[in-house]
This record gives structure tokens, C-alpha cells and sequence, in this order.
């Protein structure tokens, strides 16, 4: 607690224009509207959410891909939002974004060597055989055979793409990663073991993640603090097992409510939020998830509830909680 | 493992294998399933397994390189891999046993209005069609007679009322891209119920959508099922959603069935050493994550014996050589093992 944050995030915005057929601009959908947070340093933060709700966009702000449209980023103290991209390569290595699908980012005409060669070309001043011990070395940690290293990305499987797409970003020894849905498309049984490398790895190297994913239970067994987003801002945050014993929100709530609990209750016979996520070029006035809403009552069309404490470490962005 | 009587479909001793470059792949061997007449049966296994090609070898559209070599697939009585293809195209494929696709997105064309997509399923696989109908020159004149297009344009309202599709009038001229994926998934299921089938295979239908809208569709695909009597083959990898609407469940690996039982009784007392470790490898409060080592085996040369056993902790002598037989565990709990999780952990 008492040591400072390693990231800070405020009041985060994204937003990018909606055009019509002619290519003016219509209005805009708002990606992220004023997310903000912070990350203490060693810890993982779930960020949690279904599609569309600005998780990924969120990532991809914080590492540069995106540039946000306001608010500030704090890495190691430091604002990097308003920095030019010469100054944001010395922020790079420690901050880095592991893509969703390494079967897609890995380059299919590269070899694995090449690929994992590229980014302590473009980082750092290795000397070749450096930089080939350093390869070998990382390649040992995520449990892969020094003989993959000339093998294509379609010659892997799933969850060996994965370990390379860790091992690319781990040859920088980063101190914040990224994970946007690391485990999403894998069978469970290569899941467990992705999973149980990536702490590994957390312990090996001293790693901070921000840990994006749709997938609640891998989200309990991961973090140590999670954050619920809707239609691109946060609604709740707690510690895990506060957020899985004691969620105040209505849309946490609705969220928990949908895994499926084998051995348990089943979710189909008492699940009842009805209805999608709206336009969200033109979202609803006041708190965004009132159209489908359990709760909802007449104040909430009002303003935008901001995120507000409610226990200890747990804040929610309701009226009604 | 099939018992003839009341089953809707039994799939006895199948096997398919495809030819590739690198020799031939058997993606199916032995497999035996049956299914009853209004039941859910969740088809289960890890990438791979054969699920898909077992639901395509029903569906009759296998691959140009894939080969039938042997067994039977029994549909009403009826089989269907000797069927003529003009029959099984006419009266079983889209009419009888239908299909509800993994991807929504894909599986529309994006030119052409819902509407029209639907009354051109409709057309030739309408219930009220008759077999045979509209082929030939009187049936190139009037393909789709007037009046029964009116018949079926009330069902298909109706069928969207059911699917509890926002807007049903206004969704027919929509196109495609103006559906969010859990109201294509909605679509999907509506093509699918439309011809009044009494089979609807569902392959991984809900892998592509959002927890919260998973739950929606399971729970729909359930409640129309359970009121029509149609039995659905459900393949999906995702235990949860196995567990949520499956009467009973098959898993597969490598090819084969392992282990067939009633949900309840799969869930509490799993046998095959593999459904075990692959029920310890989902994530769950309070318990170290735990992983199944090794990998899935390839089906151009599978391991000898039970295929399982290069990763079972149990494996023994007679696993490396023999094929394990069926065997009969509780009522309707079926096992292909020689160490099953019955008995101790031999030596």
C-alpha cells in the first residue's frame, strides 16, 4: 500500500468519430470516458467486460497504440501521455501489450528466432550473440524447445504460439504487461498450463499485469484486484474475493450471475437480465447500463453516477448500490 | 453402446479418416453414440477430438478428401449414409436434422436482407414442402407457390416472436451487419427450428458471444427445444455450457468416445481418467490450477492401445497395447478404460 503506484491512469478518454458515407463526421463513439485507476507494482488487475466495452481500447491506450483523446497516464511517476514517439521508445520496453491472438501478430513468413530477434534489434544495443543467449534464455522460461526456434508460427500449436508471444515481450524484461485475453480461444487443459506459466513468469521476472479478459473465473483464479468496465468506464472495482463475495453493482452482479456453476444451480433456469448492451455511438443518458438494469429507478436517468467508495478498497459507479 | 428401441439417432462403430500430405488421419474411429427423441446431448472434447467432423458426417457434408470407411449412421430408422443424395438433400439435410453454425457472422450472407435469406431456406426446406416439389420446368415456372409463401411468411413471424428477437416485423429487412452477434445467434437458431426438424445440430453455437448473452441463448435453445421435442447434439469444449442445458454427455478424444453419462452423474462421478483431468483443469475458486500434460496425440499415428494413455497417470502395461472395451458402470454411465476412477489407482 504504501509503496507508489506503478501505473496511474486518470481520467483516461478515447474516442473515435463515427463517419457517414460521404466521410464527414457524425459524432463520435466514446471507447473510454474518464477510466481511471491506478496499479500498485507486482500486482495483477483484471480489467473486465464483454466485448465492446473498451477493455482492449484501454490496453492499447496505455501502451501507446492508441493516443488518448484526454486525461493522463502516469508510468513510474511520469506522464507519457503527451510524448512524442521518440520519447515513448524509452518507455517501451518496460511497458508492453501482448497481443490477443499470437496465431495473427506473430509474422507467418518470419521464423520464431526472427520474431523473437525484432524487438531487441529495435530496444536495445546486444551484440548478436547477446541477443541469441537472451533468446535462448527466455525461450527455456516459457517452456519451449530451443529446436522451435526455426520453426514457422502455423508449424505451432495454440498454446505454443502463446509462449512465443510471451517470450517476444519478455526479451525486453518489461515491468507492466499488458494481457489482452490471454487464454481466449484455448482448450481448458492448455488454458490451466498458459495460466500456470504466466505466474511463473510473474514471479521469474518481477512482472505487474494488467490482466484483460471476458472470462470470470480465469479473472478469480488470476488477479488480486479486479475492474468491471461497461460501455467504456469503470462501474466497480474491488479486491477478487470481495468483488466475488460482495459485488454491489447490478451489472457485477448480472456478470457473476451468468457463469456457469457446474455442480450448482443452473444459470439458464434463474438467469434473467434480459436485452444487449445499447448503440454505443448513443448511449443512454445518465448511468449507461440503466436500459437494462434490474435497479433502475427514475434518479438514474439523471447524471452519470461517478465511481464513489463504498467499502474499503471497493468503489461503485451507482446511486442505488 | 447403442440399444435400438426409442432412439432417434445411433451412430454405430463409425470411422472417417481424411488423406492428407502427410498419410492418412483417422478423425473418426469407432465412434458409437445414440441419441433419443427429445434429448440434449452435449458432444464434448478439446480442439481436434473429431466433434465436428462427427457432426458433419450426420449432416452428410464431409470433406472431398475425407473417406467413410466403415459403420453406420441410423436416423428414424433409416441410414443415412446409404441414403440416395437426392433423397437425403430433399427430406433429411435442413428439413429433418438441421444446423445452428458456430460463427453467426459468417454464416449470413451480407448483400442480401434477413428477410430474404430466410424465405430462400424457407423455399426448398419449408415443412410444407413437399418432397420432390419445385425441381423440374413446372417447378423452374412457380418454385415457390404463392400461397404457401404466405403460410410460411406467418411462421416465420411467429418463429421470431419465439427467438424474443427485438422488433420481429421490422427484422426480415434488416441486413446482416445492423444484428448485434447474439441477435444473429437468435437467427441462427430461428433457420434452424423453422423447418420443424426433429434433430438440430448446434456446433460450439455460443463459443463466439458474451457471457451474459451465453446465457440468454442457452437458456432460449433449451426452452424450444424442451417444448418441441427436438433433440439437439450440442458439440461444444466449454464444460459450463455442457452442464447447463445437456441431458447427457459424451466426450470425446483422439477420435473416440471415451466416456457417455447422464449430466448429473458425469458431473459428480466421472470415470475416464481424461473427463477427470479435464473437469481439474477449469479454473475454480480455492484450488491450485492444474493442467493435463502432453499433448493431443495426431491422428496419423495415433498411439497403440488406448489413446489416452502417453498422458494418463493410470496407464499400465494392457493400456500401451489393448483398446479398452465399453463398460457398463452405473445405469446409462459408459466408460472406455481399464483403470476407471472406480477402483484404486493400480500400482
Amino acid at each position: 500500500m504504501s509503496q507508489p503506484p506503478l501505473l496511474e491512469v486518470e481520467a483516461l478518454s478515447r474516442r473515435f468519430p463515427v463517419r457517414n458515407m460521404l466521410g464527414w463526421k457524425i459524432g463520435s463513439v466514446r471507447a473510454l470516458d474518464g477510466v481511471s485507476f491506478k496499479v500498485r507494482p507486482g500486482e495483477t488487475l483484471g480489467i473486465v467486460g464483454e466485448s465492446g466495452c473498451g477493455k482492449t481500447t484501454l490496453g492499447k491506450a496505455l501502451v501507446g497504440i492508441h493516443r488518448p483523446s484526454g486525461g493522463r497516464i502516469l508510468f513510474e511517476g511520469a506522464d507519457i501521455t503527451g510524448r512524442s514517439r521518440a520519447q515513448r521508445r524509452a518507455v517501451a520496453p518496460k511497458l508492453q501489450y501482448c497481443y490477443q491472438d499470437p496465431g495473427h501478430s506473430l509474422d507467418p513468413r518470419w521464423t520464431i528466432r526472427r520474431s523473437l530477434r525484432e524487438p531487441l534489434v529495435a530496444h536495445t544495443a546486444l551484440s548478436p550473440q547477446d541477443r541469441d543467449a537472451r533468446i535462448a534464455g527466455i525461450l527455456e522460461q516459457v517452456g519451449l524447445p530451443l529446436t522451435h526456434l526455426d520453426l514457422y508460427p502455423h508449424e505451432l500449436s495454440g498454446g505454443q504460439q502463446r509462449r512465443v508471444g510471451l517470450a517476444r515481450i519478455l526479451t525486453l524484461y518489461p515491468r507492466l504487461v499488458v494481457l489482452d485475453e490471454p487464454t481466449s480461444g484455448l482448450d481448458v487443459s492448455v488454458q490451466a498450463s498458459v495460466l500456470k506459466l504466466l505466474r511463473a513468469l510473474q514471479g521469474t521476472f518481477t512482472l505487474t499485469y494488467l490482466f484483460i479478459s471476458h472470462d470470470l473465473a480465469v479473472v478469480r483464479a488470476m488477479c488480486d484486484r479486479v475492474a468491471v468496465m461497461y460501455m467504456g468506464r469503470i462501474v466497480e472495482t474491488a479486491p477478487t474475493e470481495t468483488l466475488f463475495a460482495a459485488a454491489k453493482h447490478p451489472y457485477t452482479l448480472s456478470l457473476l450471475a451468468a457463469i456457469p456453476d457446474i455442480g450448482g444451480r443452473r444459470v439458464t433456469d434463474t438467469f434473467t437480465l434480459a436485452g444487449e448492451p445499447p448503440d454505443p455511438a448513443r448511449p443512454p443518458s445518465g448511468c449507461r447500463f440503466r436500459t437494462r438494469c434490474p435497479r433502475a429507478a427514475a434518479v438514474c436517468a439523471g447524471s452519470e453516477p461517478p465511481l464513489r467508495p463504498v467499502a474499503p478498497e471497493q468503489s461503485v459507479a451507482c446511486v442505488r448500490a | 453402446m447403442a440399444t435400438p428401441g426409442d432412439n432417434l439417432l445411433e451412430v454405430e462403430s463409425l470411422r472417417v479418416s481424411f488423406r492428407t500430405e502427410a498419410g492418412t488421419a483417422r478423425v473418426l474411429d469407432g465412434v458409437n453414440l445414440a441419441l433419443r427423441a427429445g434429448e440434449i446431448m452435449g458432444l464434448v472434447g478439446e480442439s481436434g477430438c473429431g466433434k465436428t467432423t462427427l457432426a458433419n458426417a450426420i449432416l452428410g457434408i464431409l470433406a472431398a478428401n475425407a473417406r467413410h470407411e466403415a459403420g453406420r449412421i441410423r436416423f428414424a430408422g433409416e441410414d443415412l449414409l446409404t441414403m440416395p443424395r437426392r433423397r437425403m438433400e430433399d427430406e433429411v439435410r435442413g428439413r429433418r436434422i438441421t444446423f445452428i453454425p458456430q460463427d453467426p457472422y459468417g454464416s449470413f450472407n451480407p448483400l442480401f436482407t434477413v428477410g430474404a435469406q430466410t424465405f430462400e431456406v424457407m423455399k426448398w426446406k419449408s415443412p410444407l414442402r413437399a418432397p420432390g416439389a419445385g425441381r423440374g420446368i413446372a417447378g423452374f415456372l412457380s418454385r415457390y407457390p404463392r400461397a404457401r409463401r404466405r403460410t410460411d411468411a406467418k411462421a416465420i413471424a411467429q418463429m421470431l416472436r419465439a427467438v424474443q428477437m427485438p422488433d420481429p416485423a421490422a427484422a426480415t429487412g434488416k441486413l446482416p451487419h445492423e444484428f448485434s452477434g447474439g441477435q444473429r445467434q437468435r437467427l441462427m437458431i430461428a433457420l434452424a427450428l423453422l423447418p420443424q426438424p426433429r434433430l438440430v445440430i448446434a456446433d460450439e453455437p455460443t463459443t463466439a458471444l458474451d457471457v451474459t448473452i451465453q446465457a440468454q441463448i442457452l437458456k432460449l435453445l433449451k426452452e424450444l427445444a424442451k417444448s418441441g421435442g427436438i433433440s439437439v447434439l450440442l458439440t461444444t469444449h466449454d464444460l459450463g455450457t455442457a452442464y447447463e442445458i445437456c441431458d447427457r454427455i459424451t466426450v470425446m478424444y483422439a477420435g473416440q468416445v471415451v466416456e457417455t453419462a447422464p449430466v448429473d452423474d458425469f458431473f459428480r462421478r466421472p470415470h475416464h481418467p481424461y473427463t477427470v483431468r479435464l473437469l481439474d483443469s477449469l479454473p475454480r475458486p480455492g484450488r491450485a490450477l492444474s493442467e493435463i500434460g502432453g499433448e493431443v496425440p495426431r491422428l496419423i499415428d495415433p498411439p497403440a492401445g488406448c489413446r489416452f494413455h502417453p498422458r494418463c497417470t493410470r496407464a499400465t502395461a494392457i493400456c500401451r497395447s489393448e483398446h479398452p472395451p465399453v463398460t457398463q458402470l452405473a445405469s446409462g454411465h459408459e466408460v472406455r478404460c481399464y483403470h476407471p476412477l472406480t477402483e484404486a489407482a493400480p500400482p
